[in-house]
């Protein structure tokens, strides 16, 4: 094992080395952290809260101390064509009598003094930490407030402990079930249901337009710029189209079992897996049509963004990356993406992935390139410097990590500054990591003899 | 944007709506950050650490390292004792700082865990430290947690061995790693030995080497922390944050303590500046009174600009105290100021201020929020808002032009390097408030008033 001073024994198995991985035992991964780690991970609230805040004309309402509202006040970069309603943060701020007198009475008038201020259609109530330690019953709280108002108020019970960021999807899965299950189900319409794609800098819109441009209707986004009467409509799609697997494959599954709509994996990022997603919705939807239309609508596409990759490919061929994002579909298609730019993924590593993902990421990468599962600051320090990355893909976290080692960095998480899905989004991603890697600021800053960078 | 602001105020005493504050745990993950080779420990579940990690991470531009106890449903339910002590464990065994700081969140004081107990029966490596304090999420703000931390290393550590040390016990307040600076740099001028604590400049404003170090340069060592107990004088600067960790040195070292407010601006800065010089005895050097000079030059060259202008401040209270006081002296009126850290004490010296400079018709509001303020806004406008990132949307809806100032600023850069502080400080808020001002009359004027020369 190398770096072994940077590696906790507990977080050994956590830590893969492509050519060594032989043994049959895999990389120790969906487990929880190790007690006094720098993790990089989230909790459940926040697993919970960024898979339902981009429902745009619901009301977000935290249950507990200000903390977990503060922290998550229009952080997702999820871009709305209309309401704005979810760009705000709504909170009881539980105090010490709450704590000890308990919270539900202060729920129930903060829920009337949202239907003061609104008219909601939605509500969610997310139960933070305390919430059931002190003994609130929120079911109780949210059923009264339904009967009362008649709107959906519907809990979200995300104690931080209660597992990891993946449970929290899992919650926000079923609070989107309890939302769209109708009493009866509705006739099918010929359309699709577009699952785990959060709008973030509007990549909802380009995916919208591709299915579009082929002739694929979208029934209902979920949840990137959604609505709640949209959603609603879900369950007459004839697919699921599951963008982000890591928080949508269980949504998925429950629409297939309860509403009987079959779903794909798709991955909108890199022109590969675009254009092999358009094609597996064309023949999944199976309308001649529509199978004429992506594939001409591929063909033209390619042919506009290939020359212009191409142009940014000199600078990037060869160039080494490493990855490090919460799910391992979106790790997969990075390196892919990568490949397709002549890069090397050097490092790649996950906070959520699950043992497939690792597995066919190992397929995917050199040998000696390194897979981690959970990393701590130490570790992505220690194995980016020592494969000689070039660039950092990562998150907010990671990016002054980065930037303080002298490696370049691209933000494939909440504050992506461009849309990096689709064709579009593709070349925005090229042209991103180009002007990190190729920023004039490494001449300044290697300037004065600094051998270090 | 935030068209769901109606401007008629209707009651709300429970549901918060855009805080102007967060909980206890981040400001004292802040404080331990500016101890030198410290290493912060959020006992509690794994997304407060995240959420606090990234929040600071947000506003500095910089990593913020610290651990998590990690909880899961079974600590819930037993204790998170065993978390923490392994977790102290991994900590020294891996990441080796010399101190870890532990805090509290609302899951592990909900439970009642004993941090006490946990600490004395956990195993710490010879030579190395464990301290703590409380942060329940439930009781103050950030700003309490801040103090919190920073009387916890000093109950832990420091000590009065009898033999005075002739230096000043100084702590900043809830400032950026820029104030730090600003204040050891006056401090150096008038000659006055000092201890500050925390001091996070060398280490949230680190500079980039091409090597990531836990552990950057800065932070007030160990040693010094230990010193503290041995400090002729305490000055604390923000009442409202540092007369606990300053009552606390009294209490516990009998250091005497006495405290002002943030020096922002021109008296509140002079008032600094004297309590050194009673302090070292040392005269106020040519250099400290040229810049106080270049200030009144500046605030007198550009009065016109700011005079009668209407202000919104928000954000932690002595910030907002300080603003105000700086606002008032360029002629400026403090229509509102709200920080949504709970505790009268704010209104009653945001009340003293406007009394002082016989100024009417302003509000003062602790435990706000910035939907109120919207409100307020809407119904009478101001001519500027100034305080955190949050306001941006409040600037936009009601095209006010917003000046950056306090915590969190998350949407620029640079201003964590830059003091708010001192004359110096005084002069870049006289830029920043009069560019705001300025580009906005160009902005906003007929293309026959434009003026070349302002």
């Amino acid at each position: 094992m190398k770096n072994d001073n940077a590696i906790l024994p507990e977080r050994a198995k956590s830590i893969r080395f492509s050519e060594c991985s032989g043994d049959g035992s895999g990389i120790k991964c969906e487990s929880e952290s190790v007690s006094g780690a720098v993790s990089q991970r989230a909790c459940v609230y926040c697993g919970a809260r960024v898979v339902l805040n981009p429902i745009t004309d619901a009301f977000h309402i935290v249950h507990g101390p200000i903390g977990c509202a503060s922290y998550t006040w229009d952080i997702r970069g999820s871009l709305s064509s209309g309401e704005e309603g979810y760009r705000n943060s709504y909170s009881t701020d539980l105090r010490e009598t709450d704590v000890i007198f308990g919270g539900e009475k202060k729920l129930v008038a903060a829920i009337d003094e949202i239907m003061t201020l609104h008219e909601p259609k939605v509500i969610f109530i997310y139960a933070t930490c305390i919430v059931g330690v002190i003994g609130d019953d929120i079911d109780a709280v949210c059923r009264n407030a339904e009967s009362k108002y008649g709107i959906r108020v519907i809990p979200v019970k995300s104690p931080g402990f209660s597992g990891t960021k993946k449970t929290g999807y899992k919650m926000a899965c079923n609070a989107i079930m309890s939302l769209v299950t109708p009493e009866f189900l509705p006739a099918k319409t010929l359309g699709v249901n577009i699952l785990g794609d959060f709008n973030l800098a509007g990549e909802m819109w380009i995916i919208k337009n591709y299915l579009r441009q082929i002739g694929v209707e979208v029934v209902a986004n979920i949840t990137g710029d959604a609505r709640v009467e949209d959603l609603k409509k879900a369950p007459s799609a004839q697919l699921n189209l599951v963008q982000c697997a890591g928080s949508m494959t269980y949504l998925a599954k429950q629409m297939e079992e309860t509403f009987d709509i079959p779903f794909i994996k798709v991955s909108f990022f890199g022109v590969t897996d675009t254009s092999d997603s358009l094609m597996r919705i064309a023949y999944a939807v199976g309308d001649k049509e529509v199978i004429k239309r992506a594939k001409a609508f591929i063909e033209e596409e390619k042919n506009r963004v290939i020359p212009l990759l191409n142009k940014y490919k000199k600078n990037l061929e060869g160039k080494k990356a490493a990855i490090y994002v919460g799910g391992g579909f979106k790790a997969i298609s990075l390196i892919r993406q990568f490949n397709e730019f002549g890069m090397n993924t050097v490092m790649v590593g996950t906070q959520t992935g699950s043992k497939d993902d690792y597995e066919v990421i190992q397929h995917l990468v050199d040998e000696d390139a390194v897979i981690l599962d959970d990393a701590n600051p130490a570790e992505l320090e220690a194995f980016m410097k020592e494969m000689g990355a070039d660039i950092l893909v990562g998150g907010v976290k990671e990016r002054p990590l980065a930037y303080k080692l002298g490696v370049a960095f691209c933000d494939h998480n909440h504050e992506r500054k461009h849309p990096l899905a689709g064709y579009e989004g593709t070349l925005n991603f090229a042209s991103e990591i180009n002007l990190s890697m190729n920023s004039p600021v490494w001449e300044t800053i290697a300037q004065g003899g600094n051998k270090n960078v | 944007m935030l068209e769901l602001t109606p401007k008629k105020l209707s009651d709300r005493s429970t549901l918060r709506i855009n805080p102007i504050k967060t909980c206890q745990p981040v400001g004292a993950m802040y404080a331990a950050l500016g101890v030198h080779q410290c290493m912060p420990h959020s006992h509690g579940s794994q997304g407060c650490c995240s959420f606090h990690r990234m929040f600071l991470t947000r506003h500095f531009k910089d990593p913020a390292i610290a651990s998590s106890s990690s909880f899961t449903e079974g600590a819930s339910v037993f204790g998170g004792g065993s978390n923490l002590k392994t977790a102290i464990k991994n900590i020294f065994d891996i990441y080796d700082p010399e101190i870890i700081a532990v805090h509290t969140t609302c899951l592990s004081e909900t439970i009642g865990d004993d941090l006490n107990g946990y600490i004395q029966d956990a195993k710490v490596p010879e030579g190395k430290l464990v301290v703590h304090t409380n942060t329940p999420s439930y009781v103050g703000s950030h700003i309490t947690g801040y103090y919190n931390m920073i009387a916890g290393f000093i109950k832990y550590l420091s000590e009065a061995t009898g033999e005075k040390n002739g230096k000043l016990a100084l702590f900043p307040g809830f400032v950026n790693p820029g104030d730090m600076r600003e204040m050891k740099r006056l401090m150096k001028l008038m000659g006055t030995e000092f201890i500050m604590l925390p001091d996070t400049s060398g280490v949230l404003d680190a500079p980039m080497t091409g090597n990531y170090t836990m552990y950057p340069k800065g932070g007030t060592s160990i040693p010094d922390i230990r010193d503290l107990g041995n400090c002729e004088l305490t000055l604390g600067l923000g009442e409202l944050t540092s007369e606990f960790p300053a009552d606390f040195l009294e209490k516990k070292c009998k250091v005497p303590y006495k405290t002002l407010p943030l020096p922002i601006g021109v008296e509140n800065t002079d008032a600094f500046i004297m309590a050194l010089n009673q302090f070292s005895k040392n005269e106020v050097p040519y250099e400290i009174e040229e810049e106080r000079g270049q200030l009144m030059d500046i605030l007198l060259d550009s009065h016109q600009y700011t005079n009668n202008k209407t202000v919104a401040i928000f954000g932690d209270p002595d910030t907002v105290l300080g603003m105000a006081q700086i606002a008032l002296e360029m002629g400026m009126i403090p229509k509102y100021m709200v920080t949504g850290t709970p505790g009268a004490a704010f209104e009653r010296k945001a009340n003293a201020l406007l009394e002082k400079f016989g100024v009417e018709g302003c509000t003062a509001k602790q435990s706000g929020d910035l939907f109120e303020l919207h409100q307020w806004i809407k119904n009478d406008p101001v001519d500027l808002l100034i305080g955190g990132t949050h306001g941006k949307q409040v600037a936009r809806a009601e095209d006010i032009p917003l000046v950056r100032v306090g915590f969190p600023v998350i949407d620029r850069y640079v201003h964590s390097y830059m003091p708010i502080v001192g004359y110096k400080g005084a002069i870049r808020l006289a830029e920043l408030i009069l560019n705001a001002l300025m580009d906005r009359q160009d902005r906003d004027c007929e293309d026959e008033d434009l003026e070349m020369v302002m």
